[in-house]
């Protein structure tokens, strides 16, 4: 049993402040359980958004000592606390009060990006035939669980609020996942150079550092999407290339 | 809903620096500006220094030996004791201009470097600051990106390692003919020295860190959204993936090696360092 001292962003989308807790914590304990125990024993008020206590619902994104994580995933051994630990809500959506901010600019977003469209089924019975391996490849992808952490620590939205012209680090991942899709025949390529702006990503791997599900956001769906634009808007040679290239 | 209204209901963009990051969140970037400006500088001096055609320290020719700088591969041009392919320099070269063979040699490495993914990513941190580190304020409101001028420019990157891949082969040929020593008797013999694995070390880490590259392993094979149906790419994405997984690391230990290669071969060609022989046949 130890004591720790939590700074606790107390406020709504008009003013808040750091407010500190001291509180007894006990070995195995994560985040998530001292600000409950806080919650419970010293601010009843607290807003805080949580769920499953097991890194995969990610309603309890928040940044621990400035660094964007899951309340519920980061054990108290993972963090200094001989000095206060800091809780502040995510940084890149409007706050709502406390911890909890306005999470729904990403699912406006998801409705802009074009849907799965697949081919033709494979067979008459309507189902289609893919081998594991090109599923693979786009499986990482579906590992997501819309903490986003991912986006909160893009500095594009971040710092620079393009909310408006960048999809974000989420939506490139499930751009990914559509257009890498070995049954998809739909293109999404010219509106992620333009309306998705990922041109804005400048390849910091923030995104991929954060990331609870250790997906590879940058290396595995981000670059191979620039590299897609890039065949398609910046290649004079790629273009030859692409009519004679094996398809598939 | 607009951009301000949506913008005004975010917090205030952070101050330079202000973050509650309680890690040494700046000791990264600090490592990565040291690094990669201590090797501009010195790759930068080691070029001039080909700019005087009374020395040629960066090719080694003591003891039988024939080692050539990679900052200098392929000689292109040169003075005696290395002869350069088209002479001296070039005949158009303006008068009032320094001329050094590197000149014509490293842009191509550097344009790699500087447009890879890796690189893009480490220098806008430690450079540029944009951002300094992840979660932490940046000095700069407004940001374009690499969506519009000068950072569009970065899309030439495949472009980069075709001229790339070829240097790894010309440099693998400089390693196998460091492999060889011109005998009292005046003919080539296989032998091994320590100039010798300096140099394939050299072609073997620019090797893994070229053939790592995201663009080659998009060329290859990560256009494909099927691999099943082309098991030769799908072999060649497997094979580039697995150096690109350790992308940062290959072209870290290359670049300090490269410079290595150069500062190696240099201090040789001055009689500072003594090449050590383990053999020759």
């Amino acid at each position: 049993m130890s004591t720790v001292t939590f700074k606790i962003w107390r406020g709504d989308k008009e003013s808040g402040k750091l407010v500190d807790y001291t509180t007894e914590a006990s070995e195995g304990m994560v985040v998530l359980d001292v600000v409950h125990k806080i919650q419970a024993t010293q601010a009843n008020d607290m807003a805080c958004r949580w769920n499953c206590k097991a890194g995969k619902c990610g309603s309890c994104s928040a940044e621990i000592n400035g660094k964007p994580s899951l309340m519920c995933m980061t054990r108290l051994d993972m963090i200094p606390i001989d000095k206060p630990v800091t809780i502040q809500p995510m940084r890149a959506f409007p706050s709502i009060r406390d911890l909890v901010t306005d999470v729904s600019w990403n699912f406006r977003v998801k409705k802009k990006i074009k849907q799965f469209k697949p081919r033709p089924p494979d067979a008459p019975d309507g189902t289609w035939r893919m081998q594991q391996e090109d599923v693979d490849r786009v499986q990482e992808f579906r590992k997501c669980i819309e903490c986003f952490l991912c986006q909160d620590v893009c500095h594009v939205l971040r710092d620079h609020h393009k909310h408006e012209e960048f999809i974000g680090p989420r939506y490139l991942v499930y751009t990914a996942a559509l257009e890498m899709h070995p049954l998809d025949t739909e293109d999404r390529i010219p509106e992620l150079k333009e309306a998705h702006g990922i041109g804005y990503c400048n390849i910091t791997k923030c995104c991929t550092k954060v990331c609870p599900e250790h997906i590879t956001i940058t290396d595995n769906a981000i670059i191979p999407l620039k590299e897609r634009v890039v065949d398609d808007f910046y290649d004079p040679l790629g273009w030859l290339w692409k009519i004679l290239r094996p398809k598939g | 809903m607009a951009t301000m209204s949506y913008a005004s209901t975010l917090p205030k963009q952070a101050k330079f620096g202000e973050t509650t990051r309680s890690d040494v969140w700046w000791m990264q970037p600090l490592v990565v500006f040291l690094g990669f400006s201590a090797f501009i500088v010195y790759s930068t001096w080691a070029a001039l220094q080909g700019t005087d055609i009374s020395t040629c320290y960066y090719w080694f020719g003591g003891n039988g030996a024939n080692y050539l700088s990679p900052f200098y591969s392929p000689a292109l041009f040169g003075s005696t004791p290395h002869p350069g392919i088209f002479g001296v320099m070039p005949a158009w070269w303006p008068a009032f201009l320094p001329f050094s063979p590197a000149f014509f040699i490293m842009w191509i490495p550097a344009g790699f470097r500087f447009t890879c993914y890796y690189y893009r990513g480490a220098y806008y941190k430690a450079f540029w600051l944009d951002p300094v580190n992840c979660a932490v304020g940046e000095p700069r409101k407004s940001y374009l990106g690499e969506r519009y001028l000068p950072l569009i420019l970065q899309n030439v990157h495949r472009y980069f390692m075709y001229l790339a891949v070829v240097f790894i082969l010309i440099l693998g040929r400089d390693a196998w003919d460091g492999l060889w020593f011109k005998g009292a008797d005046g003919g080539e013999h296989f032998g091994l020295a320590v100039g010798s694995l300096v140099l394939i070390v050299n072609v073997v880490l620019l090797g893994g860190y070229t053939l790592g590259c995201h663009s080659l392993r998009h060329l290859v094979g990560g256009f494909l959204d099927s691999f099943s149906k082309n098991k030769a790419c799908a072999s060649c994405f497997n094979a580039v993936t697995c150096l690109n997984k350790k992308h940062m690391l290959w072209a870290w230990m290359s670049l300090i090696w490269v410079g290595f290669t150069d500062v190696y071969i240099r201090l040789c060609a001055m009689g500072i360092w003594h090449d050590f022989r383990f053999f020759t046949f």
